[in-house]
């Protein structure tokens, strides 16, 4: 009786004690499978002979070769190029000088913030549908310009080959510039100000002081925005199925759209798979470092 | 904070000319971003024929509720003509048990993590992190299958569990960066009078907690409400999310092309999670940031 109280007891220690590691576990294990194991078996599938079907045949690098010998593969990585580079680039800008203007006490501040910033609520398909209304050639921007009087105008960038991709900058930087504007809004706001007055007090400018101080110091946050940014970019999908559907042909396709388009419609789950391992390699190049470094720093502040 | 108020060696006039132009550029900025939203509040007030005849930037002349009705009760989502408000439902229905779990899961985790801490338990943080992270194409043809084995296939119940799979690792995030500033003396203390684990969140964690519950509801709802890749990929017909019905609806190739009705569409699609901007606005950008950057 004594003995089968004090094991039961012992019982309840040792779940007390491991409580938080049981607590955890489901979630730890929920991520192992669905995280990293996703991630092998996809991996694996891109080594396969899957088509139609997932099959475990193995075929080395046959997947991988087919899918860099696909022309419709060299488009996407080139406009993932061209799109990132433009994005994050045009964001950067925009977003750091709304940031400035708006840090010169100005009065309507809190409105313009929330007006900058909306977009980022919206989901990309809205993004995208109103932007696929608003650059339609036939009754968006080029007939507004027509109506005003400028006949000779043209803007049929989204129906033109060469140029769909561009129509996704657009969109794009019009939905995430706003959010670059708060990261460095929230920089500035932590610039220490006796720098500031002491450089002001040596005769600097304002111009001086914001090229030579502030911008200068709060380098991080730019580093923390372009590896946002060049996230979102790389995990682009909504945005052109909304506003192009990666047309015309495939021209504004995105290594995101390409991998729905050879899972889901071409039957091509190997190629699929290949180019989805393509794209976490670019995620992890773009992530791991910078999150080693952020984790590093965070031990190092306390 | 540096300004040209403060820190200007220019006086008088020059500091008008310089304050106005300022403003002039803020507000065009204010109208580039403000203007797809009025044109598309504009023209989902119009009629077809008044879209046609008129410029693009022009008020209605008389304003219909029309399109919105049309949108809401007869919009035809594929072959099925019976409006979005179907899918508007779809959302809710994944997006609240999604949020709630997620959530409360975070905050479980977030709780373990920092205040019952074990060994390894940076190591777990970090590989559940790591899930935040990942471009979400790279998981969706092993979870397709695992979907279908499960009998989860094109069903609400099985975008709430991807949601809540891949939510969680954001929502561990924000409980954990929040706890990890809360005193550990706090917790210690109520196991001296003999509290155990779940006692101590109940009563003393989860009261102080309001403040990151509301940021990982909201960002949580927003991420879950705007998604498209998993809708697409995993829930078609009938169950379809919103965002995915909204896609069809504008991409439909057959009939009269109706932009009005395109337009109420997106707004009926964009205006739960602008709202929940507006009246939280705040906390909307700390999930940002804090989704984004290390909290």
């Amino acid at each position: 009786m004594g003995a089968s109280q004090s094991t039961e007891s012992n019982l309840t220690a040792s779940i007390q004690r491991h409580l938080s590691k049981i607590v955890v576990a489901p979630s730890f294990a929920a991520s192992l499978f669905f995280v990293y194991g996703f991630i092998l078996w996809t991996g694996y599938m891109a080594f396969s002979k899957s088509r139609m079907l997932p099959v475990w045949d193995w075929a080395g690098l046959r997947q991988y070769e087919r899918l860099w010998q696909m022309e419709r593969w060299h488009v996407a990585i080139e406009n993932l190029l061209i799109f990132g580079g433009l994005f994050i680039v045009t964001s950067l800008i925009i977003g750091c000088l709304l940031a400035v203007l708006l840090d010169q006490r100005i009065r309507a501040e809190g409105a313009l913030r929330t007006i900058f910033l909306y977009p980022m609520a919206l989901s990309f398909i809205v993004t995208g549908t109103v932007w696929k209304w608003l650059l339609n050639p036939g009754l968006g921007l080029e007939s507004m310009m027509h109506d005003l009087g400028w006949t000779s105008f043209k803007f049929d960038w989204l129906v033109n080959s060469d140029m769909a991709i561009y129509t996704v900058v657009i969109a794009a930087v019009w939905q995430a510039s706003g959010f670059v504007m708060a990261m460095f809004l929230a920089a500035l706001r932590g610039v220490d100000q006796d720098i500031i007055r002491a450089a002001y007090m040596d005769g600097a400018s304002l111009p001086r002081i914001y090229f030579g101080i502030i911008i200068p110091s709060i380098r991080p946050v730019f580093l923390s925005a372009i590896v946002v940014l060049a996230h979102l970019a790389v995990k682009s999908f909504d945005l052109v199925i909304a506003l192009t559907g990666g047309g015309p042909g495939y021209s504004s396709d995105l290594p995101a759209t390409f991998m729905y388009t050879m899972a889901f419609q071409r039957n091509q789950l190997g190629v699929g798979a290949a180019s989805a391992m393509m794209m976490l390699a670019t995620v992890m190049a773009i992530i791991v470092p910078y999150l080693y470094s952020e984790l590093r720093g965070g031990k190092k502040n306390g | 904070m540096a300004d040209i108020q403060t820190y200007s060696h220019d006086a008088g006039w020059k500091h008008t000319v310089l304050r106005g132009l300022l403003y002039l550029i803020l507000i065009l900025f204010a109208a580039y971003y403000l203007f797809p939203l009025i044109v598309m509040i504009s023209t989902s007030l119009k009629s077809l024929d008044e879209i046609r005849e008129g410029s693009l930037i022009s008020l209605p002349r008389v304003v219909t509720f029309d399109a919105w009705n049309y949108a809401w009760n007869e919009a035809c989502v594929g072959v099925e003509c019976t409006g979005i408000k179907i899918y508007f439902w779809n959302s809710v229905k994944m997006a609240i048990p999604a949020v709630l779990i997620s959530t409360f899961l975070g905050a479980i985790n977030g709780y373990a993590l920092t205040k019952w801490r074990f060994k390894g338990a940076n190591i777990v943080f970090a590989l559940l992190l790591f899930g935040c992270f990942i471009p979400f194409q790279v998981v969706l043809l092993p979870m397709s299958q695992v979907l279908g084995k499960l009998g989860l296939a094109s069903s609400t119940a099985g975008l709430v569990m991807v949601h809540v799979v891949y939510g969680l690792c954001f929502t561990t995030l924000f409980f954990r960066n929040y706890y990890v500033s809360i005193p550990d003396e706090l917790v210690k203390a109520a196991t001296i009078d003999g509290a155990g684990f779940f006692t101590i969140f109940w009563r003393i964690i989860l009261p102080i907690s309001t403040p990151i519950i509301v940021v990982s509801v909201i960002w949580q709802f927003t991420q879950i409400w705007n998604d498209f890749l998993f809708g697409a990929s995993f829930a078609s017909g009938a169950n379809a999310p919103m965002t995915v019905a909204l896609n069809n609806i504008v991409n439909t190739t057959t009939g009269v092309k109706q932009y009005n009705v395109d337009m109420a569409a997106a707004l009926l699609t964009g205006l739960p999670t602008l709202l929940v901007y507006v009246l939280a606005g705040k906390y909307f950008v700390r999930g940002l940031t804090a989704g984004s950057v290390k909290g």
